[in-house]
């Protein structure tokens, strides 16, 4: 008898689930494509300059490259209205405590590129008492854009992965 | 005169307030300003800097003369052959070479390009914290031609580790030379634009004119160097007072202003770069021929001793102490950087001043963090 | 946040120098080594030299290290570096501090604090004089000299934070370039070893 309840029970556990699977085939997937969407091209990058990189940043959001085209804006003041931290550089260990304050105090979905050979592995600074070997300890990493400093095309070439990444992006919520 | 850190306010603890400027706000990144505020204005301001400290000089000890030449132009990536022409010069000094006359022309044409890249920068960045949307837009741009320049002559795009010990690591291409002075032609037809657009705004003049006013007895009192000490009618100018590498060659003049406020440390960096263009194109037009460097070895030994080599770079006099103790690395290698001899001035002039002033007064002194930092 | 702290006092600005302008004749110094040949006279290097004779005559346990065109270093004993800078300053027209550094000679167990002092005096632009005292490596105490070059506060603080040197009478030994929970010794010093060697 109990194993009936339960088998009852199950099916409808089931129905539900196929009940939201539908669902999610027909109105979460078209939601989540154009939330993805509205999300691509108004990046709002946090202005954080850490080290030398953001020499290149500046030339990329100059006239010359114009970085705005490919909707990305140039860097701005207010944390909660940013969702993209561009990590120009170098990251000393006093620098990383406010770098992971400053990860933490922005909305969620957030993404990250680590530009410059510093903030992914140390770069030329391998050896250096003051320096992290990388960023990814401290917060999570979506694009890596090498080069020391990487030129501005390369920056630019990190933004559009990253806006493939976020066209791709399997949740509504961002993480 | 009485100068102080102290402030004619009677410090009511009720109405001061501690805001904290930094290091992520739109103003200065990779730099704090702990301030303390009456209302608007500013009673007391101290810098925090360290947030790029990289150990640059713990490093020169580990690595040898060769190879110290990439990690040395970082801190200055905005002027980088001005940070390496001074390692440079202590290394030959202590070596005792002599640089062949193309090599120094090269070096010295190489020098006043990136003068010009990070004045633009430095242009640039006054017009956005002035509200002059156009300078920022122009200034980037225009700076692009001039990397381009560097590009042709070094290989790489604003880390040019062109100028190294024995002189400069290749020579320069025979169509750069006319880029050269094609790019000369069309910039100092610019920069009179500039001067329209920019310097004679009587919106830039409202915010900046009397904004910060440092006297030339400050500036010799805190050591201000560079366009903050020029600004102030202090003619300090290393490629006069000792000129190094055969600027002596050269007419030019050394910009001295006496106002001592932000506009005049943001004009004679316009001033600067006009005879830049002109040392350019002397030294393009007379290059000598000839090798452009001595053979040293990838190790080179360097004979024991002490040398203290200075360079006027963009922001100023830019000074190495190099000890040697007959070993292939340096005993010790100090970078006397102009950012941190312009940074004492800092505090001084953020006192009694509205808050809107900080980010003019901040950035007129010239100050990189990262050169500071080291 | 610390509410703000005032100072007790920080120095009046120094008047301009009166700089005494040497001898203009080219003097030949007396203490020319055996390895100076006969060379061209260099009007730079008989005037670095004689500054140091102005200095060694004045403070006679003070030692001239070496003498470059433009460049000198001096040593002096301790316990009398101000007031070699005082002098340096008012009669010499050194006033435009430049930079401050260290040495650790851990061979010699002594640590070296150099003052490279500039100078705005007309004539002697280019001129940089390196006044040095080596401290004992356990009790590096060094007097500050804010008192003559203001300049020097931040160099003094990095030097501080570098080397161990203390300074003393300097208003504020904190930080400036390490971080603030920085626990080991002083980076600069060559028994500390970086931690990527």
């Amino acid at each position: 008898m109990v194993v009936a309840e339960r088998q009852k029970a199950g099916t409808f556990q089931v129905l539900v689930g196929k009940i939201d699977e539908v669902l999610q085939y027909a109105i979460g997937d078209p939601l989540r494509y154009l939330a993805n969407w509205g999300r691509l091209y108004s990046l709002w990058p946090v202005h954080l300059e850490t080290a030398c990189c953001s020499v290149e940043v500046g030339a990329a959001a100059g006239s010359r490259f114009d970085i705005e085209r490919f909707g990305t804006l140039e860097a701005f003041g207010s944390l909660r209205a940013c969702d993209l931290i561009i990590v120009m550089g170098t990251v000393t260990r006093k620098l990383a405590p406010r770098l992971k304050l400053i990860y933490d105090q922005m909305a969620e979905p957030k993404w990250v590129i680590a530009m410059g050979a510093c903030s992914i592995t140390g770069g030329l600074y391998f050896d250096s008492y003051n320096v992290l070997r990388g960023i990814d300890d401290i917060i999570p990493v979506d694009v890596y854009v090498p080069g020391c400093p990487p030129r501005a095309e390369a920056l630019i070439q990190g933004i559009v992965l990253l806006q493939e990444k976020i066209r791709r992006m399997p949740t509504l919520s961002g993480r | 005169m009485k100068m102080a850190l102290e402030t004619e306010y009677s410090p009511d603890a009720d109405r001061i307030m501690a805001v904290s400027l930094g290091p992520q706000h739109p103003g200065a990144g990779h730099f704090r300003i702990r301030l303390w505020l009456d209302g608007d204005y500013v009673v007391k301001a101290l810098p925090d800097a360290g947030y790029v400290h990289r150990g640059e000089e713990k490093m020169g000890e580990y690595r040898n003369y060769i190879q110290n030449v990439p990690h040395l132009e970082r801190p200055v990536i905005l002027d980088s052959s001005n940070i390496l022409f001074a390692y440079s010069l202590g290394v030959d000094e202590l070596m005792n070479s002599k640089i062949p006359s193309r090599g120094q022309y090269l070096r010295v044409i190489m020098s006043e390009i990136n003068r010009i890249i990070s004045h633009m920068y430095f242009i640039a960045i006054q017009g956005l914290f002035l509200g002059h949307t156009t300078m920022i837009t122009w200034c980037m741009g225009d700076r692009d031609f001039w990397i381009d320049l560097g590009e042709r002559i070094a290989g790489a795009r604003v880390t040019f580790a062109y100028i190294i010990p024995g002189g400069v690591r290749n020579d320069i291409p025979e169509f750069a030379i006319e880029k050269g002075l094609r790019t000369c032609d069309w910039f100092e037809k610019r920069m009179d634009e500039y001067e329209k657009i920019f310097y004679d705004n009587p919106m830039v003049h409202q915010r900046s004119d009397g904004v910060g006013v440092l006297s030339r007895e400050e500036a010799v009192a805190f050591g201000a160097t560079g366009t903050v000490a020029r600004a102030s009618g202090l003619a300090l100018d290393v490629r006069k007072d000792e000129p190094y590498s055969s600027y002596q060659d050269f007419e030019f003049k050394t910009p001295v202003l006496t106002q001592g406020d932000s506009w005049a440390r943001a004009y004679v960096a316009l001033l600067d770069m006009r005879e830049s263009v002109k040392i350019i194109r002397q030294a393009l037009k007379r290059l000598p021929q000839g090798p452009v460097r001595l053979k040293l070895g990838p190790q080179p030994r360097v004979p024991a001793g002490e040398a203290y080599s200075r360079t006027e770079a963009a922001r100023g006099e830019m000074s190495y102490y190099i000890v040697s103790d007959g070993s292939p690395r340096p005993y010790r290698l100090k970078i006397g950087v102009p950012s941190a001899k312009n940074l004492r001035a800092l505090p001084h002039l953020l006192r009694n001043v509205h808050v809107a002033d900080i980010p003019v007064i901040y950035w007129s002194l010239n100050y990189w963090p990262v050169e500071a930092d080291r | 946040m610390t509410e703000p702290t005032s100072k007790a006092s920080e120095p009046a600005i120094p008047a301009p120098p009166q700089v005494t302008a040497p001898p203009q004749q080219a003097k030949v110094p007396s203490n020319q080594s055996s390895a100076a040949a006969p060379a061209a006279p260099n009007p730079d290097l008989d005037r670095a030299k004689d500054i140091a004779d102005r200095i060694t005559s004045k403070y006679p346990g003070s030692k001239l290290e070496w003498v470059k065109p433009r460049r000198l270093k001096v040593s002096v004993p301790s316990g009398m570096i101000k007031d070699v800078a005082l002098f340096a300053r008012d009669s010499l027209g050194f006033d435009h501090i430049s930079t401050v550094s260290g040495v650790d000679w851990i061979a010699k167990s002594a640590l070296e604090v150099v003052y490279f002092v500039g100078s705005t005096a007309p004539g002697q632009e280019g001129f940089v004089l390196a006044l040095s005292e080596r401290v004992p490596r356990d009790n590096p105490v060094v007097p500050t000299l804010i008192e003559v070059w203001m300049g020097a506060e931040y160099h003094e603080r990095e030097t501080h934070e570098m080397f161990g040197l203390n300074f003393q009478g300097h208003p504020d030994q904190s930080h400036l370039f390490l971080p603030e929970d920085w626990n080991d010794l002083p980076p600069l010093r060559k028994d500390y070893v970086s931690p990527g060697r």
